[in-house]
């Protein structure tokens, strides 16, 4: 609004500017990024071990100094100042450009591997896969692909930025902690475990895979080549297999009745991980309109029902093509299904009708809709064809538009753009039956304190799920929305301490006040009951 | 239909508006000269430090008042006539009302120092004052602060943010220490140098000094020293902002004089917020309050009565928060600089400097008086409640961890607040 803070004098006080150790910082960062980028126009490198080290020693020896440098001078506490006045925290030039390397090298990772140096006959890698070969043979004992390459540097990403999200919040324990757990996780259940699991057992394929995934955000998890593998993988195939089930449907309700979707979202999941360290620097982008909330209502559904069909179409196949694998039929499956649905659907609308706000709505909406799609299924498909449509196009469609260009291509291609959660808000299956389940059965809300709002506006800006917190703090209402991933952020840029992230009672958990705690206890009694 | 019309569109004309609109079909009109929607005025500092755009400070999208049929008049109301019930606009527009609510807030204080209204020198109040500080910053290497407050003080940290030097007088002997007891106060001085801010304590602005441009180039303070500078910020408190009613025959103190229905001498004219001025003092609180949440809850009573349930402004336990740079600070019920006679204080600090609390009891019977509380949130409900319920200060302290209010994984204090106040050998400690 104000048109003065368009300062691109690199002159002028009047902006932050980074100083010279900050200015190193950045340079030996940058520097370690292009060795990589020689690598991949295929500058040979004569010892490619020690380059490839080279680099990524640069890059977190870069972020560390200018972590260090940004944050240990000064008193630990909210370190937004010129989040909005600068160029690439604003949708600036550079935050475009940023925008459009990230789309760029998204495309070319899932789409045209080749450019990565991808051998795809088999031959020896060249390019950056090549440059990564010494990496990959330590930890799995083969020649790099290109998903080596990109899961190494999104482990770097969320090691080395995660460092500095740690030094910027060091005053916040709740934000030390849950950021050395996205931390532990991706590199460990996403990164190293997989990785030697493989080197281990070398013919399982499947392995090669971030074991905390769960399905639907896992999509492959119910496909043919995935299940086969895991079902003809000996005692470890079948304890991947009934730990992904167990997962799905003990391990996870569980975990978000106690404490909301956030022990997944932003403590585990690695597209959370991302989100929340190398992402952290766009929160603030994401839209806080009540058309966006529309929007994401519909398009996370939408999702969720596209996700089940295309997994209940692939199971279907898989049972008519493979009976003697499994001890269920597909009608069984397709029954199994239905019933359960319809149980878990009818119960939902008995018991919770009442609290059913808009997003439960939908939701339920969505599950009626499976259940119809699942029937028509049943009745006019054939083994290969879901209803007309090969189920394995479908599976390719899901794995393009989904798996690929939502999550990869949008999702973090667009962080400068529209903000570090764009995937998780619009377009995660996963989140949007974890948010179901938040919404209508779980302890997790954020409390707001009392009357101390004073409606600033600082939880709406930093909220990357585009919650309007605001609006709940200065009517003294819980905050128990599906959306929430319990970042944790709103509570800690709040100046009057106002919101806190609790596990308590379901009971009295979503409240509405007219008027609040602080004014004439009669008024306060006559008008908040009715 | 009867038409409502309220001067002001802050906290409490904006409260008033939308419960009048939840009870009633009334035609309702704001008119403010500020802006053209409602925002949150104490957020401005975050607007000018980065943290915000200022569309960030409004808490209803814009098509919210056509929706809830609230109309907005931008305009300046340069008087207001009682006898036609009309009010008069700067543009001679003039505007009809059935019931008048006046809530104009306040504006800075200026003492009649020689330069108080050349260029460079503002409050922090409007958003005007917002924009002439975007405008100033730029050419300026650093700015006096005038007047040790909570306005003061979030004056210095925006000036801070952009690396502007900043020299804070304070007329007191240690910073807000009228409110704040000593050690609370000496923790914020400390706080306050080490953000390199150039703290002044027991000195006073004498004069403004301009240059040839009608600008301000430096400040004279009562030591005889001159500064220069090219932002004067005055920060020294804030009063009614009433000087149109003059001649409106609406009887007038420091502010709109009300009773405790909030009406004014006049039928069917009211004023809230900061510009209302109570003819007694509602129990130990000001006859004005300018604070953001007895605005609000003047909104929200007034309502009431203008919707035909005639009720008093009885607002409930006195409650603030604040932030002084990174120390977050919140107070309930009544804790005095200085402990009056039937009072005890007993004050707990933790090494690193940064947070403490304060609690006020009855030396008698120790009933619960009031808390601080710096660094270390508490809930609200439950000190309402043990004020409500006259709870002693030793149900408090063993509850304390019931009243914690800071986000899960933070270090507690409970143990250590508790073992100094039981402590025989520390006993109590009201330094």
């Amino acid at each position: 609004m104000s048109k003065s803070v368009k300062n691109i004098s690199i002159a002028s006080h009047e902006n932050i500017r980074m100083d010279g150790i900050q200015k190193l910082g950045v340079a030996i960062g940058l520097l370690g990024l292009f060795i990589m980028t020689l690598a991949l126009f295929n500058v040979s490198f004569p010892n490619k071990g020690l380059w490839l080290t080279g680099s990524i020693v640069a890059i977190f020896t870069g972020i560390i100094i200018y972590s260090n440098r940004s944050y240990l001078n000064k008193p630990a506490g909210i370190k937004n100042n010129g989040v909005w006045h600068q160029d690439f925290t604003n949708r600036g030039s550079w935050a475009w450009m940023t925008g459009i390397i990230l789309t760029s090298f998204y495309i070319v990772l899932y789409w045209f591997p080749q450019y990565l140096g991808l051998n795809q006959d088999g031959g020896t890698n060249t390019g950056i896969v090549g440059f990564f070969d010494p990496l990959s043979y330590i930890l799995n004992g083969k020649v790099a692909s290109q998903w080596f390459v990109y899961g190494t540097l999104y482990t770097v990403a969320i090691l080395g930025l995660g460092y500095k999200f740690i030094l910027k919040y060091r005053h916040n324990k709740y934000q030390l902690v849950r950021t050395i757990s996205v931390m532990f996780f991706q590199l460990g259940f996403a990164f190293l475990i997989p990785e030697i699991l493989e080197k281990l057992n070398p013919d399982k394929a499947y392995f090669a895979k971030d074991l905390k995934n769960m399905w639907p955000l896992n999509y492959y998890f119910f496909n043919d080549w995935h299940l086969k593998g895991m079902l003809e993988g000996g005692n470890l195939g079948l304890f991947m297999l009934f730990f992904g089930i167990a997962m799905i449907f003990i391990i996870s309700p569980i975990l978000t009745y106690f404490y909301g979707k956030r022990w997944y979202c932003s403590w585990v999941c690695g597209c959370g991980g991302l989100a929340e360290t190398a992402g952290d620097g766009f929160r603030h982008l994401s839209s806080k309109t009540e058309t966006s909330w529309k929007i994401e209502r519909w398009m996370i559904h939408l999702v969720l029902v596209f996700s089940f069909v295309m997994t209940i179409a692939v199971i279907f196949t898989f049972l008519s093509n493979n009976p003697e694998m499994s001890f269920i039929t597909k009608d069984h499956f397709i029954w199994g299904i239905i019933t359960f649905l319809v149980v878990f659907t009818g119960a939902l609308y008995l018991f919770k009708r009442k609290e059913l706000d808009t997003d439960a709505v939908y939701t339920m909406l969505s599950l009626v809709a499976i259940i119809i799609i699942s029937l028509l299924i049943n009745y006019f498909s054939g083994n290969q064809n879901i209803l007309f449509i090969d189920s394995n196009s479908l599976r390719e469609w899901y794995g393009f538009a989904i798996g690929a260009a939502f999550s990869g291509v949008v999702g973090v291609g667009f962080y400068p753009i529209m903000g570090n959660r764009v995937w998780c808000r619009f377009g995660c299956p996963m989140a949007a039956i974890l948010g179901l389940q938040q919404r209508l059965f779980s302890k997790f809300r954020i409390t707001t304190n009392g009357g101390q709002c004073i409606s600033c506006g600082n939880c709406s800006t930093y909220c990357e799920m585009g919650i309007d917190v605001r609006s709940y703090a200065e009517k003294g209402e819980n905050i128990v929305r599906s959306s929430c991933v319990g970042c944790g952020i709103c509570a800690a840029v709040c100046p009057r301490g106002v919101l806190k992230l609790e596990n308590d009672t379901p009971a009295g958990r979503i409240n509405s006040n007219e008027i609040l705690l602080g004014n004439d206890v009669d008024l306060m009694d006559l008008i908040n009951q009715k | 239909m009867e038409h409502i019309v309220i001067i002001g569109n802050g906290i409490a004309g904006v409260t008033l508006a939308r419960h009048i609109r939840k009870k009633s079909d009334s035609k309702i009109t704001i008119v403010s000269s500020e802006t053209e929607f409602f925002f949150s005025r104490t957020a401005l500092m975050y607007v000018f430090m980065g943290h915000m755009k200022f569309e960030h400070t409004q808490s209803y999208e814009n098509n919210f008042w056509k929706k809830n049929k609230i109309d907005l008049v931008q305009g300046v109301v340069i008087a207001v006539v009682p006898d036609s019930k009309e009010i008069i606009l700067a543009n001679n527009n003039r505007l009809k009302y059935d019931k008048l609510v006046l809530a104009t807030g306040s504006k800075p204080n200026k003492y009649g120092w020689p330069g108080q209204d050349l260029q460079g020198v503002t409050g922090l109040y409007h958003k005007q004052d917002l924009e002439a500080l975007e405008k100033w910053a730029p050419s300026t290497k650093r700015a006096v602060i005038v007047g040790g407050g909570l306005i003061g003080i979030e004056l210095a940290e925006m000036l801070r943010s952009r690396n502007i030097a900043v020299t804070f007088l304070v007329r007191e002997k240690s910073f807000w220490d009228g409110v704040l007891p000593f050690g609370e106060s000496q923790m914020i001085n400390r706080h306050i140098l080490e953000h390199h801010i150039d703290l002044r304590l027991e000195t006073n602005l004498v004069e403004i000094l301009s240059d040839k441009n009608g600008h301000a180039r430096a400040i004279v303070t009562d030591k005889g020293e001159t500064i220069e500078c090219e932002i004067v910020g005055l920060t020294a408190g804030v009063s009614p902002n009433i000087d149109f009613l003059k001649d409106s025959g609406i009887e007038i103190g420091k502010g709109v004089k009300v009773n405790r229905f909030l009406e004014t001498n006049i039928k069917d004219i009211y004023a809230i917020g900061d510009c209302a001025e109570q003819h007694e003092a509602i129990a130990l609180r000001r006859p004005i309050e300018a604070v953001w949440y007895t605005g609000r809850m003047m909104g929200e009573v007034l309502a009431q009565t203008v919707t035909g349930t005639r009720t008093a402004y009885k607002p409930g336990h006195w409650f603030n928060s604040a932030k002084f740079l990174d120390i977050e600070y919140q107070t309930y019920g009544w804790v005095w600089a200085i402990a009056k006679e039937d009072e005890e204080q007993f004050y707990w600090e933790h090494p690193s400097g940064k947070k403490a609390i304060r609690i006020s009891f009855d030396k008698k019977d120790r009933t619960f008086l009031g808390i601080n509380t710096f660094g270390i949130r508490m809930r609200h409900e439950f000190f309402d409640k043990v004020l409500t319920n006259k709870e002693t200060v030793d149900y408090v302290i063993k509850h304390l961890a019931k009243a914690n209010f800071d986000p899960e994984f933070f270090a507690s204090y409970e143990k250590e607040i508790q073992k100094q106040f039981t402590s025989p050998s520390i006993g109590l400690k009201t330094k």
